[in-house]
This record gives C-alpha cells, structure tokens and sequence, in this order.
C-alpha cells in the first residue's frame, strides 16, 4: 500500500472528473429520471411514502452509480493507460482504494443532490433520529462502490461489459441493499431501531473491502 | 480410475430406482398433506447436493488459486454446472410442495432466500465465465468464487433479522420423522449423490478434453502458418 500512489491516482481521477462531468452529469440525469419514473409509478401518501422510499432511493442511487462504475476503468483503456499501470511497480491495491475513494465521491455528491429532490417529491420526513440517516448513506454508498469498483475491474474483460457489471454486482450487493433499505426505512418511520443493519453494514464494508485489497493485484494482472 | 466409472453409473442407476420406488410407494404417506410430501425425497436430497457442489466448487477455487493448475478449474466449471442444475430443481420443487401445503407459493423465508440468492450468484458465476475471453476466466471466476461464498454468512444475517422482525406464517420444520421415511430420504439422498458425482465427472472429463483439443488446434494452426508453402 502507498498513499503517495493512492493520492496521485485519486487526484488525477478528480481532475479529469472535473474538467469533463461526463460521469456525474449522467449520473445526475439518470437518476432525475429515475425519481420522476417513480413518482409516475408510484402515486402513495406520505404514510406509504415514508415505508417504500427507502427502497426508492437506494435503488435508484445503486442503478445511478453503475454509470459512473462503468466508466472507471474503461477510461483506462484509452491510450493503453491500464497497461502502464499494470507493468508499473504501483502495488494494486492502492490503485484500487484510489478508484473506489474516486467513485465513492462521485456517488456521494449524487446523493447530496439528489436527496432534496426525493425530500420534494415524497414529502419525506424523518420520525426517527435522522443524523442515523448520514451513517447509513456513507456506509452503504461505500458498500455499492467497493465492489463495483472490484467488479468493474472483472468486466473490463469480458464482452459487452457494461451489462456484464450489473449481473456481477447485484447478487453479491443484496445483503448491503436490504440493510440500506431497511435501515432508511426504521429510521423515516421511527418504528425499529436501525442498529443490526448498520452493524451489518459495517460487517460487509469490512469483509469486501478487506477481500478487494487482497484479491485486487490477481484480477488485475489476470492474463 | 476408467473402472470405477462404469461401477459408479452402475450404483447410480440402482440407487435411483430403488430410492424413486421408495419415495413413491415403500414410504408411508404422510398424515396431514398427503401424498405432496412425497416431493420431499427430491427437494431435500437435491439441496444437499446442490450445496455439497457449490463448497466443491469454492475449493476448487481456492485451489486454482493457489496452485494455478488447470484441472481444478474445469472441476470448479463441472461443480458450478451441477449445483446450478440441483439448485434449479429445489426452486422448482420447493413452490410445488408450498403452494398446497402452505397456501402460497412462495415466501420469503431464511432458508428460501439463501437458496435463491445463492442461485443468483452462481448463475452470475456461469454467466461470467461465458462471456470473458478464454485466458483470464479461470482467475476471475476464482475471484468471484470467493466473493460468493464470503457473501453468505451476510445474507444469512441479513434475512434471519429480516425476517424476526416481520412475522411470518410458521413453517413446518424440526419435529420427528418416521423412521421408514428417513431411510428413503437417506437412499435418495445417496442416489443424487452418486447422479451429481457421475455428471460431474463426465462434465469434468469433457471440459479437461476439450481444452486439450483447443490446445492442439491453436497449435497446429501455428506450425501452419509459420511453416513455408
């Protein structure tokens, strides 16, 4: 692990990030679209509202987020700049906590822009203790981008990756997504305490980000 | 080893028969649902092999790994191909016992859900190997392997809670079993044993003679072309 590598791969995926918005302006308009979809799909009180938006929301964000997953390696891939990562004595896994760190901004800064939207058209209000809420998006977003990050890396070679990511991903992310569901949920209705899904939550951002590091150098140089 | 195939289809083809005779008449029939039950001497032996093959295919994995030799991958290909095809007939069979016995067809109870999530990341193993080019498939799928059965314990957890926390209509578990009706479910148990043991193998001869053909073909169409006309 080098935190010299980490730092420069990190800022150089902000800046190009910065200069471009390819990957947050698609993700913002996918997700827009999402909500709007929704709230023409779902017509509910705010009763209802309250008991389904956490499953709203989060499967909006995890569809939003494989925009941006997709094109965190196969930006890569132009000008061969995946290779010279590869024979450069760079260790693995720090390139790969510097994309996940990169994605896990991009995503964060989705949410923060997104969330207000939800609050609007929802009328969402949190009966629970609602600071409960920011745990629960930074663990949760942390588990989506971990191993999207991880996967994203395994589709690079395989055929039509970009559908190859969602198949890879979601099966694995199904315990983090029912603990991010259902946590958002206890907490927007006040009526369960939320403490088992964030120590879930915890568990499975130790266990895959744990996994990744270790696994990352072998999916990497798989050839 | 060419020996004990014959043998073992051999075994194979009387324990089935034997047990398929057992399921459907030596059994007793059971007192409240009848003769459904019956679909118990497949459901239960057909999740033990499915998950039986689902570990061999995490060793084989793990073994890949670290040795890098090529036939514990085609063995964890064959484990995966065969879990996926029992995994398959417990899903099917599951809902077709539930539907008259509990009145629906589907809930989502612990053991229900493990089964079919587990399902989904094996399928999503088969898939991937499909779609990566020949080289690098065995280390992914390795990877993936591993990432699959790290999953487990949490989805395990994850629907325990789920699941104590909105009550659910009582399912018919624990409880004592007539002892005929553990024999045939023990015969059938060992007949889809042997079945997944003997496809595996097959599966595993194949996978293990058709790399060897691809081998030698991509090898003769280099001397081919390096050779002068």
């Amino acid at each position: 692990m080098s935190f010299g590598i980490m730092r420069a791969t990190l800022a150089k995926d902000l800046r190009l990030e910065w200069r471009s918005k390819d990957a947050i302006n698609a993700m913002l308009f996918f997700a827009l679209l999402v909500v709007v979809i929704f709230s023409f799909s779902f017509d509910p009180t705010a009763e209802e509202s309250r008991r389904i938006a956490g499953g709203l929301i989060w499967v909006a964000f995890l569809f939003a987020a494989i925009v941006a997953l997709n094109q965190t390696w196969a930006r890569e891939l132009r000008n061969q700049v995946l290779d010279a990562y590869r024979v450069s004595p760079a260790p693995a896994n720090s390139l790969f906590l510097a994309k996940a760190l990169g994605n896990f901004i991009f995503v964060t800064v989705l949410e923060a822009l997104m969330t207000p939207l939800f609050i609007v058209f929802y009328n969402l209000r949190a009966l629970g203790p609602a600071y409960q809420l920011f745990i629960v998006a930074a663990l949760g977003t942390w588990a989506l981008v971990v191993n999207g990050t991880f996967f994203a890396a395994m589709s690079l070679r395989t055929r039509s990756r970009e559908i190859m990511l969602p198949l890879l991903l979601f099966p694995i992310t199904i315990p983090a997504l029912l603990a991010m569901v259902e946590a958002t949920s206890s907490i927007l209705t006040g009526e369960y305490s939320a403490r088992f899904w964030i120590v879930l939550l915890v568990a499975y951002d130790v266990v895959f980000t744990m996994a990744s590091l270790f696994l990352f150098e072998l999916v990497l140089q798989a050839e | 080893m060419k020996r004990v195939f014959p043998i073992l289809a051999i075994l194979t083809a009387v324990l089935l028969t034997y047990g398929l005779y057992g399921a459907l008449i030596a059994a007793p029939t059971e007192k409240t649902m009848g003769d459904v039950q019956r679909i118990f001497y497949y459901h239960v032996p057909s999740a033990w092999t499915a998950f039986t093959f689902f570990f061999l295919n995490l060793v084989a994995s793990v073994v890949y790994l670290l040795r890098r030799n090529p036939k514990a991958d085609a063995l964890a290909l064959a484990a995966a191909e065969v879990g996926v095809v029992f995994c398959t007939v417990v899903l099917v069979t599951g809902p077709i016992w539930a539907r008259p016995v509990w009145g629906i067809w589907w809930t989502w109870d612990l053991r229900l859900t493990l089964t079919l999530v587990l399902w989904l990341i094996y399928v999503s193993y088969l898939v991937l190997r499909r779609f990566s080019s020949s080289g690098q498939t065995p280390v992914l799928a390795a990877v993936l392997a591993i990432f699959g059965a790290l999953d487990v314990p949490l989805v395990y957890f994850s629907i325990w809670f789920f699941r104590t926390q909105h009550p659910q209509p009582v399912i018919g578990g624990g409880g004592s079993i007539d002892p005929r009706m553990l024999h045939v479910l023990l015969i059938n148990w060992a007949a889809f044993s042997c079945f997944a043991i003997l496809v595996c193998w097959s599966r595993y001869h194949l996978e293990v003679l058709s790399r060897e053909v691809e081998e030698t073909q991509a090898l003769e169409s280099l001397l081919e072309s390096g050779s002068p006309r």
